[in-house]
């Protein structure tokens, strides 16, 4: 057969439009068209790229409300930075450190989601989501209070003291220093890496939501006693969809920690979480394309309305809410559509015609 | 435990031990309860629940509303965990047993408010189905190795014969929430039997269904009995086809059987009559 099945032809424009993105803002910055402050923000959008695509799997293919996803960023973030830092001397070639940062801070970040998921998983609905917020903050907290150093005899961990209480041999150094969170992080995160770490996202998880195992993940957000009476372990599927989740996020808190310099435990906290289910939301739960284009628009739309100073927020909360309205709201896109046609009566007529064409 | 009220029950118990054991292993009855019931909290919802169902037999389960038939079929998937008695699955106790293990034992089941995936397609419903008999894992599926490729090739192949028995290869792509109330109903059955189980249990297959529905839908489960070899158990208030397929009923009313045997006993059961119409007035 020909045809394609809707979901193969649905991921490839996926792939098709994230690769044409990319090629498109290659070119901007090889002819100089781009702004520096845009040009610094590239990596975080790739990393927010990546959490949100993830998030998505868990509230929109599990169907199960996270309040904690920068918990998981922040576990792979400095897990990944971590091994990055201890590894200097081991592995010279900083891309193969980098992707050896990324997988570690993706282990982290998995085993995190996997102990976190067996207790949390027991609960439904909502109780489920506040549980999710309180893990969140406790990893914020564990990290603040967690020194980690390196020296000669390896890596030394203590709570909850300070810095000192590592014990240090002579040329030891400090990597994970309590709320001051890590300093003197090697700049090794590149648009191209997170580009690819996109890809990668993309591959696992749209392979994974089109076979068997997606689909058991599908049915028990759309009917749990229906999937358990064919047989569907209701753990194992809502397991492993989390910990892919949280692993994914892991990766993308090392890509996001090794873009700036420093990064502190306070950073990943109920905001951020917030700010990635707002991505999710934004983009349409369970539509990933709509999670990678939410992300973008969001993390671009600060600095571009940074020229309205003081008023910036208020026009990024006026924005965020018009675009919530107009992809949401059934009345405000009909009232959209009447406007349109009012205003562009023979552009409307066209445009209607192509819908059918492509539909026959 | 109140015993057998009438002479229909005691005659239709099920048979001794040693008489089981004296038969074939294959003619052993797929399905036997022995004094099931449940306690919800002082209720008891189901009480006493004895029964055999044979191989190849389609049973049917009847009483007024609220009688306690969908709370049997919640027994035996364990949907409820049974506090009284116990179930034997092709001769094999069930108790510690979960809803999902239930089912890779051999009961599969449809339900009376339908459960579709109704956001997946009609095809991934019935995959979904064959869950358990699909053998590839996470990995095979997301590196697509050539297990996922021969996998969901025997599965859409599987999927699409499964189809095929109502005559619904056309909707394979359509979204299960988008079908009309009958095909609905039709696709449970059809997912259910992608289990491949021992025994279907039908909570009001023919519900919402006209009569001509209902008479394709009687064909169609004595179809599936002759062609899958397999014991059907429904729930049904349609008589018509409760009567015109059933080898054997079961009456149910408070939560207690009040009569079991073919159609036409239970038909002229004075005490059947007497649950589903009342009392007569006069002596």
């Amino acid at each position: 057969m020909i045809t394609m099945k809707k979901t193969t032809r649905n991921n490839i424009y996926t792939y098709a439009f994230v690769i044409v993105s990319f090629i498109i803002v290659q070119l901007l910055i090889n002819s100089g068209n781009i702004s520096s402050s845009l040009q610094g923000q590239l990596v975080p959008i790739c990393a927010y790229v990546i959490l949100a695509i993830s998030l998505n799997l868990t509230v929109g293919i599990l169907g199960e409300l996270s309040l904690g996803h920068a918990g998981f960023m922040s576990v792979g973030a400095f897990a990944g930075v971590v091994a990055c830092i201890s590894l200097e001397s081991i592995i010279p070639i900083t891309l193969l450190r980098l992707i050896v940062s990324l997988i570690v801070g993706a282990l982290f970040a998995g085993i995190a989601g996997f102990l976190i998921g067996i207790p949390v998983l027991r609960l439904k609905g909502d109780y489920l989501a506040i549980v999710t917020l309180a893990f969140g903050e406790i990893i914020k907290n564990i990290i603040n209070i967690l020194y980690v150093g390196k020296d000669k005899d390896g890596l030394h961990f203590s709570f909850l003291t300070d810095s000192s209480a590592l014990n240090l041999a002579e040329g030891g150094r400090v990597i994970i220093d309590g709320p001051l969170g890590i300093t003197g992080i090697p700049k090794l995160s590149t648009f191209t890496m997170g580009f690819a770490l996109i890809l990668i996202t993309l591959f696992i998880v749209l392979n994974l939501i089109d076979s068997r195992s997606g689909r058991a993940i599908m049915a028990l957000r759309d009917n749990r006693i229906a999937a358990e009476s064919v047989g569907i372990h209701v753990t194992k599927y809502k397991l492993m969809a989390f910990v892919t989740s949280a692993a994914l996020a892991g990766a993308a808190g090392t890509l996001f920690a090794m873009n700036y310099s420093t990064i502190i435990a306070s950073k990943f906290g109920f905001n951020t979480s917030i700010l990635i289910l707002v991505f999710v939301v934004l983009g349409g739960l369970g539509n990933i394309r709509g999670s990678i284009i939410a992300a973008t628009v969001l993390t671009i739309l600060p600095e571009m309305l940074r020229q309205f100073n003081s008023y910036r927020m208020l026009l990024y909360a006026i924005v965020l809410i018009i675009i919530m309205l107009a992809t949401n709201n059934d009345e405000f896109k009909a009232r959209l559509r009447a406007l349109r046609e009012r205003l562009l009566p023979s552009n409307h007529r066209a445009g209607k015609g192509g819908a059918e064409d492509g539909q026959s | 435990m109140d015993k057998a009220n009438t002479p229909e029950m005691q005659m239709a118990t099920m048979p001794s031990v040693d008489l089981v054991s004296e038969r074939e292993a294959a003619k052993k009855p797929v399905l036997e309860t022995r004094n099931l019931g449940i306690n919800f909290g002082g209720l008891m919802a189901v009480n006493g629940f004895n029964m055999t169902i044979d191989r190849t037999e389609i049973a049917g389960l009847i009483g007024p509303n609220g009688a306690g038939k969908t709370t049997c079929f919640n027994l035996l998937t364990k949907v409820y965990q049974p506090t009284d008695g116990t179930i034997l699955l092709d001769g094999r106790d069930t108790s510690n047993m979960t809803t999902v293990q239930i089912n890779k034992a051999g009961i599969a089941r449809t339900f009376q408010n339908i459960r579709l995936f109704s956001n997946l397609s009609v095809e991934d419903n019935v995959k979904l189905g064959m869950h358990n008999h699909i053998n590839y894992g996470m990995w095979n599926g997301i590196l697509r190795l050539p297990a996922y490729w021969k996998g969901e090739k025997q599965a859409h192949d599987k999927a699409m014969e499964l189809l095929s028995i109502f005559d619904m290869e056309s909707l394979a792509g359509k979204r299960a929430g988008s079908l009309p109330y009958g095909a609905q109903r039709r696709l449970e059955i059809v997912r259910a039997l992608a289990t491949k189980p021992l025994l279907l249990l039908l909570d009001e297959p023919a519900a919402g269904m006209n009569p001509s529905e209902t008479a394709e839908l009687m064909e169609n489960i004595v179809k599936i009995r002759d062609t899958f070899n397999i014991a059907i158990m429904l729930i049904e208030h349609d008589m018509n086809l409760v009567m015109g397929i059933c080898e054997k009923i079961t009456v149910l009313n408070f939560g207690k059987i009040i009569a079991k045997g073919t159609p036409s006993e239970i038909r002229n059961n004075p005490q059947v009559i007497e649950a589903y119409l009342g009392k007569k007035r006069e002596g």
